[in-house]
């Protein structure tokens, strides 16, 4: 098909392969399943994984994935600055709604959030195949840093230890889902970094991208679950902010302006 | 670092505060404009618009580019998916600003919007007005080796992907803006529509002449995806707003358009 085809035949015909309501017949299907009648015990962790990969998880694979989003997105500080765009919107008297949806689009930043965390599971998948075929380890981390200058999932502004990993793992171990191939990966790529002095420790992307692709998500399954995991701290840095004096969240006063353009000049008609 | 050592850097703005409050504002100068002591009254909203993200005045020529880009921008009509996207908001009663949220969100994409014009300005910044160059890189487009929250673009940017032909807006805009152009761009562009058209197999679209345009103000790809994404607002405003106040049981809701792939067994 080309040129208006697509559309004349797309007019009024949306083949859905996730669902819809039914409102007279009471009825919604979510994918595969009635809503209300085969859906109605999940968890919501469940249900949203449900929904992004149409595979129904396993209770253990809903703990593991709860577990992510409660041990490593959410801190609820103002300063960092998605919190901190729902902390404005706070104290500017903004809706909730509003302040958390832009707070949550601004988490897919390219120094944390969205971008890191994409890059860390497609760094796995890319080099697991590549050493499946043979390539030495450390000749694909060299490369990697030659062509990108870093390697997702690895190095961490202002601290270099990410405190994160620590009870991740506990909780992976107590699940029995510590062990997969990318887990055993990504500390092999941290040792190999640390033993040749390239000074970038594990941070929490690749270890929540390891475990992940552990569970067999796909790149993009995992950049869509991710996407809600900061609403916790966003959500109470709203509230916070909503309940103390209008204004009042780090105001600047007009010294704290650095200017270094242009010097002052006039407008000539 | 002590919290009065952190300030924030910028080459655009400068205040100096009112005697009785460092907080309220005495003067704001724009790259070295007084705002409102000089400015105001002087200068087009355009000519502000410029400034504020050149830093410099606009010559005639490029204001008059920028405002004829501004005005077939403004509004794509209501069967754009931004504009749907902000009438599906205004409908529904919710907040105007999840109206623009909900057009910005659609409107940033990779087909008709804004990310779309970006890409077709890394284009124009790539092969100039150098037509084998734009041959080589439409019949061979670079491609990401990582993978990234950006889906890989399923077609070549500033092109219809859904076009028969280039529509009469399209080169309408295209003439006139062309006509203003202080650039090559866009002169380039209505010369050699048809051969780009036809490596590219699809016909030109108002993205591309929005990227073409936006080359030729000197704009980066970061600036012209920020011009477009706001340029477009305007429209999807006053649709949502009209939406509003008609309600949802006068807008299509495709109430016998949606059929399931899949249906849940009983």
């Amino acid at each position: 098909m080309s040129g208006p085809e697509r559309l004349l035949n797309a007019e009024n015909n949306w083949i859905s392969n996730v669902g819809a309501c039914f409102p007279g017949e009471d009825r919604v299907v979510f994918r595969d399943h009635d809503l209300f009648r085969d859906l109605k015990d999940l968890p919501w962790m469940a249900l949203l994984l449900y929904g992004i990969t149409g595979r129904l998880p396993s209770p253990k694979q809903v703990r593991l994935f709860e577990g992510i989003w409660t041990l490593c997105a959410s801190y609820p500080d103002p300063r960092l600055w998605n919190n901190r765009v729902a902390a404005l919107a706070g104290t500017a008297r903004s809706t909730a709604a509003l302040g958390l949806s832009a707070a949550n689009a601004v988490s897919e930043a390219s120094i944390y959030g969205g971008r890191p965390e994409v890059r860390a599971i497609d760094f796995l998948y890319r080099i697991r195949q590549q050493l499946a075929l043979g390539a030495e380890l450390l000749d694909l981390l060299k490369n990697e840093l030659k062509k990108f200058r870093t390697i997702a999932g690895y190095g961490r502004p202002i601290t270099h230890k990410d405190e994160r990993i620590e009870p991740l793992m506990a909780l992976a171990e107590t699940l029995g889902l510590s062990g997969g191939p990318y887990v055993k990966l990504a500390f092999q790529v941290e040792e190999l970094l640390i033993s040749n002095r390239f000074r970038l420790q594990m941070n929490i992307a690749a270890l929540t991208a390891a475990l992940a692709a552990d569970q067999g998500m796909s790149r993009r399954e995992f950049y869509h679950y991710l996407i809600l995991s900061f609403s916790a701290g966003i959500t109470a840095c709203y509230i916070d902010a909503s309940k103390k004096h209008v204004g009042t969240l780090f105001p600047l006063r007009c010294t704290r302006i650095n200017y270094t353009g242009n010097p002052l000049r006039r407008w000539q008609k | 670092m002590s919290d009065k050592a952190e300030v924030i850097h910028t080459r655009i703005w400068k205040e100096t505060p009112e005697p009785d409050n460092p907080f309220a504002t005495a003067v704001c100068y724009c790259a070295g404009y007084d705002v409102y002591g000089d400015l105001l009254g002087k200068a087009s909203w355009i000519e502000y618009l410029f400034l504020l993200f050149k830093l410099e005045r606009p010559t005639r020529d490029q204001a008059s580019l920028l405002e004829g880009l501004a005005v077939a921008l403004a509004n794509a009509g209501p069967r754009d998916l931004a504009v749907h996207a902000a009438m599906s908001a205004g409908v529904g009663g919710s907040t105007h600003a999840s109206c623009l949220m909900a057009a910005l969100a659609v409107g940033a994409g990779q087909l008709g919007g804004a990310r779309e014009v970006a890409l077709a300005m890394d284009y124009w910044q790539a092969c100039g007005t150098d037509l084998e160059a734009w041959r080589a890189r439409l019949k061979n487009p670079p491609r990401e080796e990582r993978a990234d929250v950006w889906l890989p673009i399923e077609h070549p940017p500033g092109f219809d992907p859904h076009g028969a032909s280039c529509p009469t807006p399209v080169r309408q805009t295209l003439g006139f803006l062309s006509d203003c152009s202080p650039g090559k761009s866009l002169i380039f562009l209505r010369d050699f529509r048809p051969e780009l058209e036809s490596v590219a197999s699809y016909p030109l679209a108002m993205t591309g002449v929005a990227a073409a345009a936006l080359t030729d103000l000197s704009f980066t790809p970061s600036q012209g995806e920020m011009l477009f994404l706001f340029l477009r607002l305007p429209g999807a405003a006053v649709h949502a707003l009209e939406q509003e106040i008609y309600g949802w049981r006068r807008f299509p809701f495709f109430a016998n358009g949606i059929k399931l792939k899949n249906h849940p067994q009983s």
